[in-house]
This record gives C-alpha cells, sequence and structure tokens, in this order.
C-alpha cells in the first residue's frame, strides 16, 4: 500500500498536496493508496480529498495537531504509519515537510528521498530522479534497507491537475492517535508577514531580475539603466537580498514574491527551483547567462548566452534605438 | 537498532545538563563543490570527479558560523566547529577557525564523501553526543546533496528538539526564540527550551569575513580528529547521475553582444510583443 500524506493549512488543502497525490497514483499504478490529513479540524479536507481517486482517505484528527509542530506531527504520522504499514509515504516537499519527515524516518530508521521530480519505473524496480548540485545534474537514487520508504515530492513537479478523481468520493476513516501535549517542545506563535512596503512586483509588467552574476552592489546601476529603459521593475534572486543589495521586498521565489508579468528578465540568474516557482508562470522570459547549462534556460522563452556587462549595456542602447 | 536509537536519546548528555552561563554552540559545517565548478562525472555516472573539483564552505553553514559567534559575542561561551569528510574538508574547518570559531572537530572517514545524509548525520552525532553543547546550528540544505536532512536527523538522534528554516536568533536562559521562515514571505516565532538543534538560512546576518588577525590566531587552535563509526548504514544509493534532460527548447540568440541585443529587441517587439 502506498501512503500519501496531504498537508492542511488554516483548514485548506494545499496544490502541493494534489500534486504529491498525482505522483502516488503514478507510483501506486493501480495498486491500493490510501490519502492521510492531519490536523486539529480536517473534517472539511478529508472530505475534499475523498474527491481523489483513492482507496481511502484517513483522517487523523488530534487538538494537539494545532498549530503545527514538528513533534506533534511526528508522534501521530509515526503512529498511523505503524498502524498503516505502507511500502512508501509519499509527501509534498514543503517547508513543513522539511520540518517533520527527517524526525519520521530517523526514528523508524528508514530511508528519506527527498525533493523528488520524476519517477524511474521499470517492472518491479524504482529509482526517485532528484536535483543535486544545486540543480547542475540529476541523481536517480534507489532507497535502501527495509519499508516503507519515504519521497518527497518537489513543489510543482507533477501537475495537481493530473491527480485523477474517483467516479464516487472514497470512504473516509478516522484514525485515532495519542499525543502527549506536554511533551511537545516547541511553542509556535501566529504566523506574520514582515510589514510590507510600496512595491508589489505581482502587477508588474516587465521585471527585470538580477542574480548573483551582478557581482557587487554597485553594479546593480546597469539592470537598473535597463529597467528604466524598459519600463520595468526591478527584482531580484534571493542571494541579492541577503546581501542587501536589493531590499527583501524584490525577492522573487519561493520565500519572497510569486510573479506572473508580460516579460521577465533575468541577468545573471542560473535558475535554481526556489526561483523558478516564483516566476516560471511569466508570459516571456528572457535569460542572459555565461553559462550555456544554466538552468534558468529550461525555462527562457528566448537567450543569450555570455557576459551581461556586454550584452546589457547593448541592450540598453538597443531599446533606444 | 530502533532500541539503541532510543537509548542514546535518554543518555544524549546535552539533555537536561545544568544551564551555565557559558553556551557552547556547535556548527556543522558541510564543504561542497565550488558554485561555478562545472560538473564532471566519474566513468561509473554515479557521482562526481572529486579529484576536479575545488571546494568551499556550503553557503548556509557559513551564516551559520557567523550567527553563532553573534551570539557567542552576546552571551560568551565557545563556538565549535565540526565538519565530517575526508582529509580536505579540513580547509573548511580551518577557514572557520580563520573567522573566529574556538576549536574544531574532523570526522574523518573517506567513506562520507558522497554519502547520504543518514550516514552523516550518524557521523556526526558520534562525535557530538559527549560535549555538553547547549545549541547546535546546520545549514538548511547543502548545495551539493540538497537532501535538507542532516540538522533535523542529528536533532533526533541526540534526542534534542529542532526547528528549521531559521532567519533570527534569541537566547534568553534556557530558553530559544527563534524566528523561522515559512514560504511566500511568512514567518513565524518560535519558543523551546535549549539544547536544541537549528537549521540556518541563508540572509539570516551580514557576513563578515576573515581578518589576516584571524588567520594568524587559527594557527593555533585545536582541530581534533575523531574516528567515524565502524558501521555506516547508508540509506540510499544513486545508480545514474546525469546531466538534467532539456524539455524547453530556448531560441538562443547569438552574435556579437550589439548585434544580439538588437535581434533580441526585435524579437521582443515583433515576436512576443512584450515592449
Ligand atoms: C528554502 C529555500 C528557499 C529559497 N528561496 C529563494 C527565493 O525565494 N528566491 C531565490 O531566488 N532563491 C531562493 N533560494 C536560493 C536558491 O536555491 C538559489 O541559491 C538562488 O536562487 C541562486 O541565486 P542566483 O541564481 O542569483 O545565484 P547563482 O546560483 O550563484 O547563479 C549566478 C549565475 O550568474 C551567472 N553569471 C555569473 N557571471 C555572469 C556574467 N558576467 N554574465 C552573465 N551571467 C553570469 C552564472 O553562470 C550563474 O548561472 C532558496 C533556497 C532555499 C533552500
Ligand atoms: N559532512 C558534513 N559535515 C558537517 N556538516 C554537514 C555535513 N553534511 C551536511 N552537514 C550539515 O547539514 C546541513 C544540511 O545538509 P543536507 O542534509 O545535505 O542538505 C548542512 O548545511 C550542514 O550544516
Amino acid at each position: 500500500m502506498i501512503l500519501v500524506v496531504g498537508e492542511e493549512r488554516r483548514g485548506r488543502l494545499n496544490r502541493a498536496s494534489w500534486e504529491a497525490i498525482a505522483a502516488a497514483q503514478q507510483l501506486a499504478a493501480g495498486r491500493p493508496l490510501v490519502v492521510a490529513v492531519l490536523g486539529a479540524d480536517i473534517r472539511a479536507v478529508a472530505l475534499e480529498l475523498a474527491a481523489a481517486q483513492v482507496t481511502e482517505v484517513v483522517a487523523i484528527q488530534h487538538a494537539a495537531l494545532e498549530p503545527y509542530t514538528p513533534d506533534g506531527y511526528t508522534a501521530a504520522l509515526e503512529q498511523a504509519i505503524v498502524q498503516l504499514s505502507p511500502t512508501v509515504v509519499v509527501l509534498p516537499h514543503t517547508y513543513q515537510t522539511r520540518d517533520f519527515a527527517p524526525t519520521i524516518a530517523a526514528r523508524m530508521e528508514r530511508a528519506l528521498v527527498t525533493d523528488v521530480i520524476r519517477l524511474r519505473i521499470s517492472g518491479e524496480n524504482i529509482a526517485y530522479a532528484r536535483p543535486m548540485f544545486q540543480g547542475k545534474l540529476t541523481a536517480d537514487v534507489v532507497p535502501l534497507g527495509p519499508a516503507p520508504h519515504f519521497i518527497t515530492v518537489q513543489v510543482g513537479a507533477f501537475r495537481a491537475d493530473q491527480a485523477s478523481r474517483g467516479a464516487v468520493p472514497a470512504p473516509v476513516r478516522s484514525l485515532s492517535v495519542s499525543i502527549d501535549s506536554t511533551a511537545i517542545r516547541q511553542t509556535p506563535e501566529a504566523p506574520f508577514q514582515e510589514a510590507r512596503q510600496a512595491v508589489d512586483l505581482s502587477q508588474a509588467q516587465r521585471i527585470v531580475s538580477v542574480g548573483r552574476g551582478i557581482k557587487d552592489a554597485a553594479n546593480i546601476a546597469v539592470a537598473q539603466r535597463l529597467a528604466e529603459a524598459l519600463g520595468a521593475e526591478l527584482a531580484a534572486s534571493r542571494p541579492i537580498c541577503d546581501a542587501g543589495w536589493l531590499p527583501m521586498e524584490r525577492q522573487v521565489g519561493s520565500s519572497g514574491q510569486t510573479v506572473a508579468p508580460k516579460l521577465y528578465l533575468a541577468l545573471g540568474i542560473s535558475g535554481a527551483i526556489q526561483h523558478l516557482v516564483g516566476m516560471k508562470g511569466s508570459k516571456t522570459i528572457v535569460a542572459i547567462n555565461k553559462d550555456p547549462d544554466a538552468p534558468i534556460f529550461e525555462v527562457a522563452d528566448y537567450g543569450v548566452v555570455g557576459d551581461l556587462f556586454d550584452i546589457v549595456p547593448a541592450l540598453t542602447t538597443a531599446l533606444k534605438e | 537498532c530502533a532500541a539503541e536509537v532510543r537509548h542514546r536519546r535518554q543518555v544524549a548528555p546535552g539533555v537536561g545538563h545544568r544551564r551555565r552561563e557559558i553556551m557552547l554552540i556547535i556548527v556543522c559545517i558541510r564543504q561542497v563543490p565550488a558554485r561555478d565548478w562545472q560538473p564532471r562525472l566519474n566513468d561509473a555516472r554515479t557521482w562526481i570527479r572529486e579529484q576536479d573539483a575545488t571546494y568551499e564552505t556550503n553557503e548556509p553553514d557559513a551564516y551559520a558560523l557567523e550567527e553563532a559567534l553573534r551570539l557567542k559575542e552576546k552571551h560568551g561561551g565557545q563556538v565549535v566547529v565540526c565538519s565530517a569528510g575526508p582529509a580536505r574538508v579540513v580547509q573548511v574547518l580551518r577557514e572557520a577557525l580563520a573567522r573566529g570559531a574556538d576549536r574544531a572537530i574532523h570526522v574523518e572517514d573517506d567513506r562520507l564523501a558522497g554519502a547520504d545524509a543518514f550516514v552523516v548525520a550518524h557521523a556526526l552525532a558520534s562525535a557530538l553526543k559527549d560535549e555538553p553543547f547547549d545549541l547546535i546550528l546546520t545549514g538548511l540544505q547543502s548545495d551539493d546533496n540538497g537532501s535538507a536532512q542532516t540538522g533535523v536527523v542529528l536533532a533526533a538522534l541526540l534526542g534534542v528538539p529542532h526547528a528549521t528554516i531559521i532567519m533570527e536568533v534569541h537566547a534568553q536562559g534556557a530558553t530559544l526564540r527563534v524566528k523561522r521562515e515559512l514560504e511566500g514571505g511568512w514567518f513565524q516565532w518560535i519558543n523551546m527550551p535549549l539544547p536544541a538543534v537549528l537549521t540556518i538560512q541563508s540572509g539570516i546576518n551580514q557576513l563578515r569575513y576573515a581578518t589576516l588577525k584571524g588567520i594568524m590566531a587559527a594557527r593555533k587552535k585545536e582541530i581534533r580528529t575523531v574516528a567515524a563509526p565502524l558501521v555506516l548504514e547508508p540509506r540510499q544509493k544513486i545508480v545514474s547521475l546525469y546531466v538534467p534532460e532539456k524539455t524547453k527548447k530556448t531560441e538562443l540568440i547569438s552574435g556579437s553582444p550589439i548585434e544580439a541585443a538588437r535581434e533580441l529587441v526585435k524579437k521582443l517587439r515583433e515576436e512576443a510583443r512584450v515592449i
């Protein structure tokens, strides 16, 4: 049996859960597939999950699961896994999964393969493809040791809309777990956003985005001039904001803003997945990068391979011609 | 073996030890191929050709070290850096000592090159279990393996609580208050008891670099070499490593910078109609 774990937040299922279901359906290939969801009040979410083509939905409801803590989740899910004894456990590779899945795998002494982008199934054998070396290489990885094997699937790698829906709703069953809430060591407070400032990049029509290829804070001016010539907003990859060269509010990616302008021009950005998820919905993507193998060219419509310090000024001039 | 983990958890010396004024902070540092390294595969295509790579400190680990040094400046104490790997990883330990760490532990074993996160976490745990640490900092993930597991597994093996993807750390007596990054620009404060493991996100602070004085001082600092556990049980195996398949056709524009620029402007105006 394959077990997939959905992720509920504030009473809603996230899209990554449906992506994980799509991956698990591929993996199950007709074998029993159970989807579990954890939380303090998950009746609505469990019913939503029942629409998926799965054998059953298992609702693990307990007051100590709200708010999320790694200790609470680990205790509950470990008990569920022991009871259900799946061969593979599939989870979405979200921040929350990163926070608790390694603990469960460590406690059960089982393999955990993270950030899976493709399943390589040949007969009985299965390998999981995952990026390594910042996406420069892909590895086919085989988990070792006894079942269950844990895998987490990269956000966006499987399509939520390809998760099959059943003809009739799947049965929902509740599974009870005991959690000693005094043993939960983390005390979380409510999530918050840092005070947002004037820039809302999600509304921008055109964006010029700089990455570490810009090398130095002083060189931002080169991109600034191009942005002015295009009537574009300036944005950046995370390391540029980490270094304080541009404010945090201009960061695009999984921990920054998600943008979808008509034109996204990436200057000296390698195209790490955490950046791509924030901009791949742009209508037209242009990448300027000196490395022809940079992953950014996987999403770019137009590319120029070369030194941005030669090309960007030429582009600024050409726009004014 | 599960029993052994549980046992270790109970005897982990960090747990329940009396709070002292002085903090002992351990920073786990991984040596990874340099960012501008062009990948070359070994003949079996299961790993890289290590002899071709140049190495550096894993980026978030540098931020973790900086955070430890700042905590030490505030609360006093000691910063110990620890790296597991073959002889070459001593280089990142030396750099950390030059930046201000007090001493270093090298878990030396050739089997640790290219090992999975479980193997590495076990090697680190065996070296750290007798250190009376208050806090262990790791990076949130490595640039090469990218498994995002080692710190969390280490916490489980040592029996201490953890929090991941941390962007701010405050130690207040025996408790810790940390800012955890969530997706899409959200954050959350978490309180928890010490000792603990935190995985640190890049950008938590501004890095400082080694000074000449620091480099000189580092020469006198201790790097203790310890052996990895005899049995290291891998939990995964790479059967094939390759350059990712291209799925999308990017229209590459060539020519001199001026020609390419003109051509690109033309395409954006007439084909894509976005300017
Ligand atoms: C949990 C998590 C969340 C993250 N969130 C985000 C996020 O929200 N946004 C984000 O961007 N990143 C995020 N990251 C970081 C991400 O993984 C990458 O490290 C980052 O995106 C890399 O930024 P970069 O492309 O600018 O730098 P690099 O990867 O260093 O790439 C620099 C590029 O510039 C090119 N270059 C160098 N010199 C020149 C030149 N002269 N001319 C042309 N090209 C040149 C190089 O070929 C290279 O491709 C996150 C990481 C994690 C683990
Ligand atoms: N060989 C190692 N030696 C010391 N620390 C390591 C080692 N491998 C991983 N780490 C730590 O664990 C973090 C996460 O690595 P990973 O689980 O590989 O993504 C890194 O940022 C390091 O802080």
